[in-house]
């Protein structure tokens, strides 16, 4: 496996009274693809540069390979950066924004062309090298921005938000593309994004931040199945929260109090007490809703009155409202074999049942 | 009823322009081609004596000297004018920073001048500083040399380089030096491999504001310069006023106008056809193994560029 590992220790990094980090450690491996999600503050943009050598840490260390970078300049490092606003150089072609880093290092002029045009076609962009970039679309000065970041053949790609400026297709097709790179070189990307849905579906592994601190860090399907705090479960995709208290435990299996939706069976392997109060969710795809009553190993069912359907061509997202007041969303798939089952509509009454393994509990403090 | 009023919007301007520019440039041209009268003036006859009489080689060196000062502080103010555009481009108040560059405006040039003699001459405020602490009790000669012509302009047009320079440095994208940074090259790289092209249209506007003034400077080597330190300006006053040569003093200052006019359309406007020229070459458009004589020429031309701007 090419390309450097990465390993974070407690770096810590404030600007005037605002702190960036707390603290923060991470061990991010050779060749993986990686990535900080965070709503915006949180930190992630912060931890990149000082990754890159834009900003020094006020404590803690970061080590590519094994050995401690501080001090070092950007140039001095072995990792190269894709800016969110592309950064590409007006005065220059396409060509020479790519050659760029090879002219810095008095490469010989043929081997530049050599790497130049293969650089290029690695992003698929031969036929633009003449064009100045503001002849370029956004993507096309994406493409340019990441073939000059690899040009250098770095161990590191650092990328800071690099699709945020695209549009919504776009975005997804240049991801994809990304990806293919990553597999090509095979180096380590650490990719900052604030947007869930592209880190969960190119990242090997995923830290989740929030407010300076690292919440958690894992693969996407942990962090979406397995939130480790009521922040990621709510900052990862679409979910239930209940807040309730404990009333017994058997094995694994609590029963649970929860204002509102009356008591609920969880079926989770976090040790709780009786009488705590905790934290649990349920992704709303993990929820059945039905006209008839459930029958079957749901152990959950509450009865309820649809509040808002959302209608999303491929799915319907609903919104129920349910005996005790509390309110629950649900999706459920307009797959073909749904076509004999009955719409169900607004204000229709519903049932939603779920089963205790689906509950996860992400907080508990004892009562 | 439309009408076109197009021409009628234009004609104040045309009617300022040709009273006070053209009317005056067209008498001055004519002055240059009459006989000169006997206690100035000039007589209606045609001679092209004055345009003869240029030819002399004092005037010539008075000329190359002039040119060798003007390109002395126009370099001089470009090279404190880069960092102190950077400086009020990058800070938090920019304002204010602003407000002190423009203030001595507020003072009449001439008045400013003084100021500077009051300064520096003899019995100036530094010299009586310095007899004060009983460091040099003759004093220093500061003024009444070229050196102090030079620094005195530099002062007076300091901040007209400054002002463009700020303006184009303030809508600069500095992530592209952090892109320059990473990509390599060192910090003084990152300025003049990609900030100075990239603000190039300001260096070449403080250029014209600065060196065409100085080109023309009259007041400051009159009053802070010595006897060599005369420029085409004090010439051809000395003509108009003293020596009384009317059509001598307009031949000189029509061959400065062209001289500056030539010496602007080198400088502004070699730079865009250059560009042109590599933008019409397409590596990917020539024939297999042809392409190295391109390649050849790539990094030639950044040469180019980069000397173009050392002289900026």
């Amino acid at each position: 496996m090419k390309g450097s590992d990465v390993t974070v220790s407690n770096v810590s990094k404030s600007f005037g009274g605002f702190t960036a980090l707390k603290d923060v450690s991470l061990e991010i491996k050779k060749g993986e693809f990686y990535s900080l999600l965070g709503p915006s503050g949180c930190g992630k943009t912060t931890l990149l540069r000082a990754i890159a050598g834009f900003e020094d840490p006020d404590s803690g260390t970061i080590l590519i390979d094994g050995s401690d970078v501080s001090g070092l300049s950007p140039d001095k490092r072995h990792c190269n950066t894709v800016f969110q606003s592309y950064a590409l150089f007006p005065h220059l072609t396409v060509f020479e924004n790519v050659a760029f880093p090879l002219r810095i290092k008095k490469t010989p002029t043929r081997l530049i062309k050599e790497l130049v045009m293969k650089h290029l076609s690695l992003v698929q962009l031969e036929g633009h090298a003449e064009k100045k970039p503001s002849q370029l679309s956004g993507g096309q000065k994406q493409r340019v921005a990441i073939a000059r970041a690899l040009i250098n053949e770095p161990s590191v790609l650092l990328l800071d938000e690099p699709l945020s400026a695209l549009d919504a297709k776009l975005r997804q097709h240049m991801l994809m593309e990304l990806d293919s790179i990553h597999d090509k070189v095979g180096i380590t990307f650490i990719y900052v994004t604030h947007d869930q849905q592209e880190a969960l579906s190119v990242s090997d592994r995923i830290a989740v931040m929030n407010a300076g601190l690292v919440l958690q860090v894992g693969s996407p399907q942990q962090i979406y199945e397995n939130p480790a705090t009521e922040f990621v479960a709510r900052f990862i995709g679409e979910t239930n929260i209940f807040r309730g208290k404990v009333l017994s435990r058997k094995g694994t299996l609590n029963v649970i109090e929860v204002e509102s939706f009356g008591q609920l069976l969880v079926d989770d392997e976090t040790p709780v007490e009786v009488g705590d109060t905790i934290v649990v969710t349920i992704r709303p795809e993990k929820i059945r809703i039905s006209n008839d009553e459930p029958s079957g190993d749901e152990l959950n069912a509450v009865r309820g009155v649809v509040e808002e359907p959302v209608y999303s061509g491929f799915q319907t997202k609903y919104i129920v409202r349910v005996e005790g007041g509390g309110r629950l969303t649900t999706f459920r798939q307009h797959a073909n074999w749904s076509e004999g089952i009955p719409d169900i509509e607004w204000k229709d009454e519903v049932f939603l049942s779920f089963s205790a393994r689906d509950l996860v509990i992400v907080e508990k403090s004892p009562g | 009823m439309k009408r076109n009023l197009g021409p009628a919007y234009v004609a104040p301007q045309a009617l300022w322009l040709t009273i006070f520019f053209a009317a005056p440039l067209l008498i001055i041209v004519a002055y240059s081609f009459l006989r000169k009268g006997l206690y100035g003036g000039v007589e209606t006859s045609f001679s092209i004596q004055a345009w003869a009489d240029i030819a002399n080689p004092t005037l010539l060196k008075v000329t190359l000297k002039t040119l060798w000062v003007s390109l002395a502080a126009t370099i001089i103010i470009i090279l404190l004018a880069l960092p102190c555009g950077y400086s009020i481009a990058r800070s938090k108040n920019q304002a204010l920073r602003l407000f002190l560059v423009i203030v001595p405006f507020w003072t009449n040039f001439l008045v400013r001048i003084y100021a500077w003699i009051s300064i520096l001459g003899n019995e100036g405020f530094v010299n009586q500083a310095l007899r004060f602490l009983g460091l040099k009790a003759e004093g220093f000669q500061f003024l009444y040399n070229q050196g102090a012509v030079v620094f005195v302009l530099v002062y007076m047009y300091l901040p007209y380089a400054i002002l463009p320079l700020f303006s184009t440095i303030d809508k600069f994208d500095f992530t592209l030096l952090e892109a320059a940074r990473d990509l390599g090259s060192t910090r003084m790289q990152s300025y003049t491999k990609v900030m100075l092209p990239n603000i190039k249209g300001g260096v070449i506007t403080a250029v014209l504001f600065t060196f065409i003034p100085i080109f023309g400077a009259y007041a400051v080597p009159l009053l802070i310069g010595g006897k060599d330190s005369y420029m085409l300006g004090n010439v051809i006053a000395d003509q108009l006023t003293k020596t009384r040569n009317w059509p001598l003093a307009s031949a000189i200052s029509m061959s400065m106008t062209l001289l500056t006019a030539i010496a602007v359309f080198l400088f502004a406007f070699k730079k865009p056809k250059e560009q042109q020229a590599v933008k019409d070459i397409d590596p990917l458009s020539l024939p297999n193994g042809k392409t190295i004589g391109f390649f050849h020429r790539g990094p030639g031309q950044g040469k180019k560029k980069t000397s173009g701007k050392g002289v900026a």
